[in-house]
């Protein structure tokens, strides 16, 4: 549909347009990954559990893309009173079409984030041991992105001005990515955590993209694969209902 | 022929009724302005008009269809422009105009044709590569006019099209609609506070307040009625001369924090 693909097109503009923008959100991942990776990596050799910055790389990678996909997301809320979207309320166009370009191009903008990031990280040392699956992790990669571009086009939806944004970072997206095991292994942990850790479904995409890139993993490609799917489903659903009921 | 139609247009919010049962029509070609305080209803009627709200009770008729069960063909009937910029500012102007072209479903070679010449017509024809956000504030209305064109409508809805803009913009505006309404027919709509502009541009003007239509005419007629010499005393005699202090929205903390996003233009 065409309506889908401008859309989409449109972000991708946007986005290859702002370089101070792209390289401004490199930084906090990199800094993540530069002094935590290099940071930790002693301690964590010695507790016998290998390379800090190998395990690093896929959460600092999750990271990326949780934020960006939220924050293209969240645009929405200025977008659609300064913004092409209020135009494209008037037009003859389905508000389906709209989501659905919309978040695909928001996902596939956080997603190149991601494999940016994945470059950083082999400069800085990481090394996949299958590079010929490196293709699915990018899948991987593409179905988190589009789960929490969906989920920020859903809060969005319901927000009439920039004043929430603070509190869903802080409140919401803040927790999903701490509490996700992008920076620590998910075994044996206390069992309050245990319990968090296994509701955020960014668990489940970075576990998907470890277990694709290092082989380590928690629970098992298929179940990660399985709760992707079904959770990007619903929130895409939800996405979807909410932006329906947007009114101007 | 009346292309606009409103019959007993209501819309509830709550338990606070922002418009009352209003009807009016607008005859195709004709040029109508919509007056009224901070508050009155203005606002939530042209979006009525425009499928951008539901009403609450009532009919409204464009171009023979209904804007609540014909939606779609309703909006290839009409263009708006809005008060605040909808564009994209990180797109160049030939952009913006080419994704309105798409929504619309014009055809490539039609619409690029199109492009062009609306371009010419307001005079943007040497920025049509540039980023909108090295636009003036004049220039984005112009280019919105152009792109709101495109797709050939029928109506044109404006609202408050000149606020902000300076003397020289505001006449070369005003100047292109009514090239466009004596050359094409194309109806206009528009609200506005300068009353000034209303008198000398529009054919009939409507005054709301509180949600109901006060009074409507042409300018002479409102200001026999209202035995003054101008339309702005006019509405002022009919409306009040009390300040109506408005409750600040989250529109308006959007508009201040855009101004300090973007800075001044």
């Amino acid at each position: 549909m065409k309506t889908i693909y401008i859309l989409w097109l449109r972000q991708i503009k946007r986005y290859a347009r702002s370089k101070s923008r792209l390289v401004g959100s490199l930084a906090q991942p990199l800094l993540f990954l530069l002094a935590l990776g290099y940071g930790f990596g002693p301690v964590f050799q010695k507790a016998g559990q290998g390379d800090y910055l190998e395990f690093l790389a896929p959460g600092i990678i999750g990271m990326t893309i949780i934020f960006t996909s939220i924050f293209s997301g969240m645009e929405l809320i200025w977008d659609r009173q300064f913004g092409f979207l209020k135009e494209t309320m008037a037009a003859p166009v389905s508000r389906l079409n709209i989501m659905i370009g919309r978040t695909l191009g928001g996902a596939t903008v956080a997603t190149l984030q991601g494999l940016i990031v994945f470059i950083i990280a082999m400069i800085a040392g990481f090394r996949p041991l299958n590079y010929w699956q490196i293709p699915a992790a990018v899948l991987i990669m593409l179905g988190i992105a589009v789960l929490f571009t969906a989920l920020g086009t859903a809060i969005a939806s319901q927000l009439e001005d920039m004043q929430g944004f603070q509190l869903i970072i802080n409140f919401l997206v803040m927790p999903l990515f701490f509490l996700s095991g992008a920076l620590f292994p998910l075994q044996g942990l206390p069992s309050g955590l245990a319990v968090v850790t296994k509701l955020d479904p960014l668990s489940y995409g970075i576990d998907a993209l470890r277990i694709l890139l290092i082989n380590v993993g928690t629970f098992g490609l298929w179940p990660d694969v399985t709760v992707l799917v079904v959770v990007t489903v619903a929130f895409v659903a939800l996405g979807s209902y909410f932006f329906s009921k947007i009114q101007i | 022929m009346d292309i606009i139609k409103v019959n007993g247009l209501t819309k509830k919010f709550k338990d606070f009724t922002a418009v009352d049962r209003i009807s009016f029509a607008v005859p195709a070609g004709e040029i109508f302005a919509f007056l009224g305080p901070n508050g009155a209803g203005k606002s939530t009627t042209i979006k009525m008009l425009t499928t951008l709200l539901r009403p609450t009770e009532g009919k409204i008729e464009l171009n023979g269809f209904d804007t609540v069960r014909q939606s779609a063909e309703v909006r290839h009937s009409f263009s708006i422009v809005f008060q605040d910029p909808s564009l994209d500012d990180e797109l160049t102007a030939f952009e913006n105009m080419e994704f309105h072209g798409v929504l619309y479903g014009l055809d490539k070679t039609l619409r690029r044709q199109r492009i062009k010449e609306l371009l010419a017509f307001v005079e943007l024809t040497d920025r049509q590569s540039s980023l909108v956000k090295t636009f003036s504030g004049g220039m984005k209305r112009r280019l919105e006019i152009a792109r709101g064109l495109l797709h050939h409508p029928k109506i044109l809805f404006l609202d408050e099209p000149t606020l902000g803009l300076d003397p020289q913009t505001r006449n070369h505006m005003w100047s292109y609609l009514q090239t466009l309404n004596q050359r094409e027919g194309i109806t206009v709509f528009f609200t506005t506070h300068y009353m000034e502009e209303a008198q000398r541009v529009a054919r009939r003007i409507a005054i709301i307040d509180h949600g109901k239509i006060v009074a409507s005419g042409t300018s002479e007629e409102l200001t026999k009625k209202t035995s003054t010499a101008t339309l702005e005393e006019a509405f002022l005699s009919l409306t009040g001369h009390v300040i109506r202090d408005e409750e600040v929205g989250h529109l308006d903390h959007m508009r201040m924090r855009r101004r300090a996003w973007t800075g001044r233009r």
